[in-house]
């Protein structure tokens, strides 16, 4: 190792090597019960590779060599060098007073979990009766390690009938916590969902059954699964949800056929000026709308690719789908189709234009699209708050907007400001300077 | 407006000394290895590396292998080896680097995954890692004589980092401590900070552009390194500050590359030789900070930055609700960014103590059905409890419910999330502070300008209320609103050994991660008291982060 020298002398110099004092009545030594023990073992009971590393590296003089400290701690060189069975450089140890325990039997609930804690491998086989067995997990949870939590009940669950693992884990918080999120991480779901119904946790269970639906990669072995998922206990909400994403994905599916043959065929003149970038499949309820209403617009109801059968059926609400479908028409440079959008006929046949998005949201969504002007400055003029419509005229330069505001709200200095901004002997400057010269208007400033 | 070290701040210890034993301890055990074939970086899955085992057996190919788990081996990780029938052909060592200093005062476990794993799962396996890592610290820059705490991860890494210490008791006895305080913090005790857009310069970076062990990843930086001469005088400015700053600073290039002008041949040699070197490394930084700054102006204006800040800064505030609901609704409605979305309605959550469950699913796909359960169980979505009678607030979010969904939004959640009550505490901590006048950005006169000056970021006033009173006294009340347990220890005999100067270092660990704006913060708090901070943090996040760590979009 490469250490500096600083760090040498304070290693070597540190308590952690009182630990070698051949003195029984070490304070600092009885702490150390692993140590005893494996010192006093006849057999190899536990087989440490790492372990067998160490001590080969550490000559009793004292000279790391090449020496291994354990990451980050420098305990763990008194831990390998204390675990050594028989065949180690460490020193004789005292025994323990009194007793000479078995190996197998020696090591408490709480001492296993603290070599458990310290990455050691351990044998929990000799925790057999149930009681002996909550104790160990008892003193799993106390110490906080969810790494020794799972392991303790990753031998748990080797040991013990599901139904009792259960019925002791239901009250015991933590350590379910750990158990569920294990079973997860390794993918046993028919334990995770048995856990789930016996705990009654109907939601939850719901949930993680629907959640396999993202490990299914076919698009009908996956709708076949989403069919499975309705009618699970999931919350109200959710369960519409659920019915929906089988519905759009059935749709999906047909739809994908659908285009995929019409656009092989090179007949249809909308897929070979626009071809598709990707398949529709397991899009979201938005996107499956826009690409209907971008490639199927003028498709009757009857048709699960029309636009409107979209919105019957997954009652899309109107703000979404005028949004979506003018999108959609802006792209297409469709300016007729946005404005029949738009437009609705009162009673007397007058049309009139109306929105459920504001009008200035149309404006930014056309701009985007590089609608030209003529067609901005028409949405621009349906903008009601008049701040906004100023500043929405200026920003795109929708020149007649602008004038008209100005007069509207007789706003000479910003007219005369705004003049400069128009080209020289256009058709807006000339209206502007009529206004500005015509005696009709009580200017304010 | 670079914010000044004070002269008589306390020195920081040295923490690359962290880097070193790391990379001595990876030399290490990769020296061990004669003859390596190949070297592979797996990520997360055990799976994946024994199914190369197995595919290896099943050739006929005899081979050794060695798996060094970083930082910790996990026992369900052996477990899997172990079913896969591999125990045997692979040994398996742990390289715990878990401390990487991403700044003079920054120390990161780059555990991203600690969010996830403890915050929504309730798993703990990463409480020992963060335990290792504390007494890692301890034992190469002394014992902390005093310690705090909030919340319920941080008081079980408290715990079982006691449990290590008195294990190897001696271990520090009697050594001077370098850092006078340890302060750990749950994320969960503030999810606020950690939600909204940052706008100091670092964090904005971090939210724009991902900030990776310190490494800028975007197509205009590249991967360079976030420190640098120029970027740390700028990081923890407001973002106002920088442009002026920077352009400062080009007309400063300017002036010293003009100088050449006026130079004779062996001037003109003398330049070349020393300066002009460290003027092209300058020229260089600059230019892709300006770059940068450009790209961020360009995406702000883009997204309505403006629009986006207010309606945030109302919702810390708690005016304008409507308002701020009607922006939230429509911005999922444009489908901007879910990730955006989602951040926003978890504020308006937290902050209102509502719930915004609205049409967010069918604009982003049913796998946000997964996203919302989690973002509940995780408390990011909060439910209002059963009794509550509808305000008139609260209705207003409940109209974002589909039209489909006609059931009582209360009907619907598991109570497993708990309350929030941000305005209770963002009262009683005064998080928001009274302004007269402009707020000056250029010269911030508390930690709330890393937020324009609209709110104190609550992690940062906790850990300042503590230190001031060096415990909890007083505090009952909003421990008690934040739904948590605190701890205070001090132990008198290593105070006794601290000198003044480490009394004024506090080294402060957010379990769940850290955004920068705290940082920022902290750094300032540190400046005003005389103190200076020292950060550990599991990762550093950010909102997206936050978002992403709870979406469930592939199993």
């Amino acid at each position: 190792m490469n250490r500096t020298k600083g760090d040498e002398e304070e290693y070597w110099n540190s308590s952690k090597f009182k630990a070698f004092t051949f003195d029984d009545e070490d304070d600092e030594l009885s702490q150390l019960k692993e140590s005893k023990r494996a010192v006093n073992s006849l057999r190899d009971f536990v087989d440490d590779d790492d372990d067998d590393d160490d001590l080969e590296r550490v000559s009793w003089s004292g000279e790391p060599v090449g020496s291994r400290t354990r990451p980050g701690s420098f305990q763990s060189l008194s831990d390998a060098l204390s675990d050594t069975p028989a065949k180690s450089y460490a020193p004789e140890l005292g025994r323990p007073k009194g007793e000479y325990r078995d190996y197998s039997n020696d090591w408490s609930p709480s001492d296993t979990v603290r070599r458990l804690r310290k990455g050691k491998v351990c044998s929990l086989e000799r925790f057999r009766s149930l009681q002996d067995k909550l104790q160990l997990l008892e003193e799993a949870v106390s110490m906080h390690d969810g790494n020794v939590i799972t392991a303790v009940l990753i031998f748990l669950k080797r040991t013990l009938s599901k139904e009792i693992l259960f019925r002791e884990l239901e009250v015991r918080q933590v350590a379910l916590r750990h158990l569920i999120h294990f079973l997860k991480e390794i993918g046993d779901q028919k334990l995770l969902l048995d856990l789930f119904r016996f705990l009654d946790r109907t939601e939850e269970l719901a949930l993680s059954h629907y959640r396999e639906h993202l490990n299914i990669r076919d698009p009908d072995k996956r709708k076949e699964f989403l069919k499975t998922c309705i009618g699970l206990p999931f919350s109200a909400e959710d369960s519409a949800h659920i019915q929906d994403h089988y519905t759009l994905l059935e749709r999906q599916i047909i739809i994908e056929a659908n285009d995929r043959h019409l656009e092989s065929a090179g007949q249809t003149e909308i897929f070979r000026k626009h071809p598709r970038k990707a398949s529709i499949l397991n899009m979201p309820l938005v996107t499956t709308l826009f690409y209907s209403c971008f490639y199927h617009y003028t498709e009757a109801e009857g048709t699960f690719s029309s636009p409107i059968n979209l919105k019957k059926t997954f009652k899309i609400p109107d703000k979404q789908y005028v949004l979506t479908a003018l999108a959609a028409r802006a792209k297409l440079r469709a300016w007729n189709d946005v404005d029949a959008l738009f437009t609705t006929k009162n009673w007397l046949g007058y049309t009139k234009k109306r929105a459920p998005i504001g009008f200035h949201r149309v404006v930014e969504i056309l701009h985007k699209n590089n609608a030209p002007v003529q067609i901005l400055q028409e949405y621009v003029n349906l903008v009601e708050d008049v701040d906004t419509k100023l500043n929405l005229a200026t920003k795109f330069k929708c020149h007649d907007v602008v004038i008209d505001t100005c007069r509207d709200l007789k706003d000479r200095q910003q007219l005369l400001a705004y003049r400069s901004k128009v080209d020289k002997g256009s058709a807006e400057e000339e209206k502007i300077d009529a206004l500005l010269s015509s005696s009709q208007i009580r200017w304010k400033n | 407006m670079a914010f000044p070290h004070r002269p008589d701040a306390p020195e920081l210890p040295d923490f690359s000394m962290l880097k070193r034993l790391a990379r001595d301890q990876l030399i290490y055990l990769l020296e061990q290895q004669h003859e390596v074939d190949k070297l592979y970086k797996v990520e997360n899955k055990p799976a994946l590396s024994s199914s190369l085992v197995n595919a290896d057996k099943l050739a006929g190919r005899t081979r050794k292998y060695k798996v060094i788990f970083s930082p910790q081996k996990f026992y369900a990780c052996e477990m899997v080896l172990e079913e896969e029938g591999i125990y045997g052909d692979v040994s398996c060592d742990e390289w715990a680097f878990s401390l990487l200093p991403l700044d003079v005062d920054l120390l990161s476990m780059e555990l991203p995954e600690f969010f996830r794993d403890y915050f929504l799962e309730g798993d703990q396996r990463w409480i020992n890692t963060v335990a290792q890592a504390l007494h890692l610290l301890s034992t190469l820059y002394g014992p902390f004589p005093n310690c705090y705490g909030i919340g319920r991860c941080a008081k079980m890494a408290y715990e079982l980092w006691r449990n290590l210490e008195e294990e190897e008791d001696g271990e520090t006895k009697g050594r001077r401590p370098e850092i006078g305080h340890i302060f750990l913090l749950d994320r969960d005790v503030d999810f606020v900070t950690a939600l909204c857009s940052q706008v100091v310069y670092e964090g904005l970076v971090d939210d724009t552009f991902r900030i990776k062990c310190g490494k800028c990843h975007g197509p205009l930086l590249g991967t360079s390194h976030m420190a640098g001469l120029v970027f740390n005088e700028i990081r923890n400015e407001h973002f106002s500050n920088v442009f002026g700053f920077l352009s400062q600073k080009a007309r400063n290039l300017q002036a010293q590359y003009d100088r050449r002008r006026g130079m004779d041949i062996k001037q003109m040699k003398n330049f070349v030789s020393q300066e002009l070197k460290g003027l092209k490394q300058e020229h260089r930084l600059l230019s892709l900070h300006i770059g940068a700054c450009e790209s961020i102006m360009k995406k702000k204006t883009k997204q309505d930055f403006q629009e986006l800040i207010k309606t945030e800064h109302a919702l810390l505030e708690g005016f304008n609700i409507r308002e701020s609901t009607s922006y939230i609704e429509e911005h999922i409605d444009r489908q901007v960014s879910p990730i955006e979305s989602l951040r926003l309605m978890c504020l308006l959550s937290i902050t209102e103590n509502g719930d915004a469950r609205c049409s967010l699913d069918t604009h982003y796909g049913p796998e946000h059905l997964l996203t919302f359960s989690n973002l509940r169980r995780a408390g990011l979505l909060t439910e209002q409890a059963p009794g509550d009678t509808l305000t008139a607030v609260e209705s207003k979010v409940s109209k974002l419910v589909t039209d489909k969904a006609a059931g009582k939004i209360t009907d619907a959640f598991s109570s497993l999330a708990k309350r929030s009550n941000f305005r209770a505490i963002s009262k009683k901590l005064n998080l928001i502070p009274r302004v007269d006048g402009e707020y000056d950005l250029k010269v911030p006169r508390d930690m709330a300008y890393v937020f324009s000056g609209a709110y104190v970021p609550l992690s940062c006033r906790i850990i300042e209320q503590v230190l001031e009173r060096r415990s909890w006294q007083g505090l009952d009340e909003v421990v008690r609103l934040l739904n948590c347990s605190d701890f205070a220890f001090t132990d008198m005999t290593k105070e006794d050994k601290a000198s003044s100067e480490s009394l004024r270092l506090i080294l402060v660990v957010f379990l769940g991660g850290c955004t920068f704006s705290e940082i920022s913060a902290l750094r300032f708090l540190g400046r005003e008291k005389g103190y200076r901070f020292i950060f550990l943090t599991t990762a550093v996040t950010n909102s997206a982060r936050l978002m992403e760590a709870m979406s469930e979009v592939k199993a």
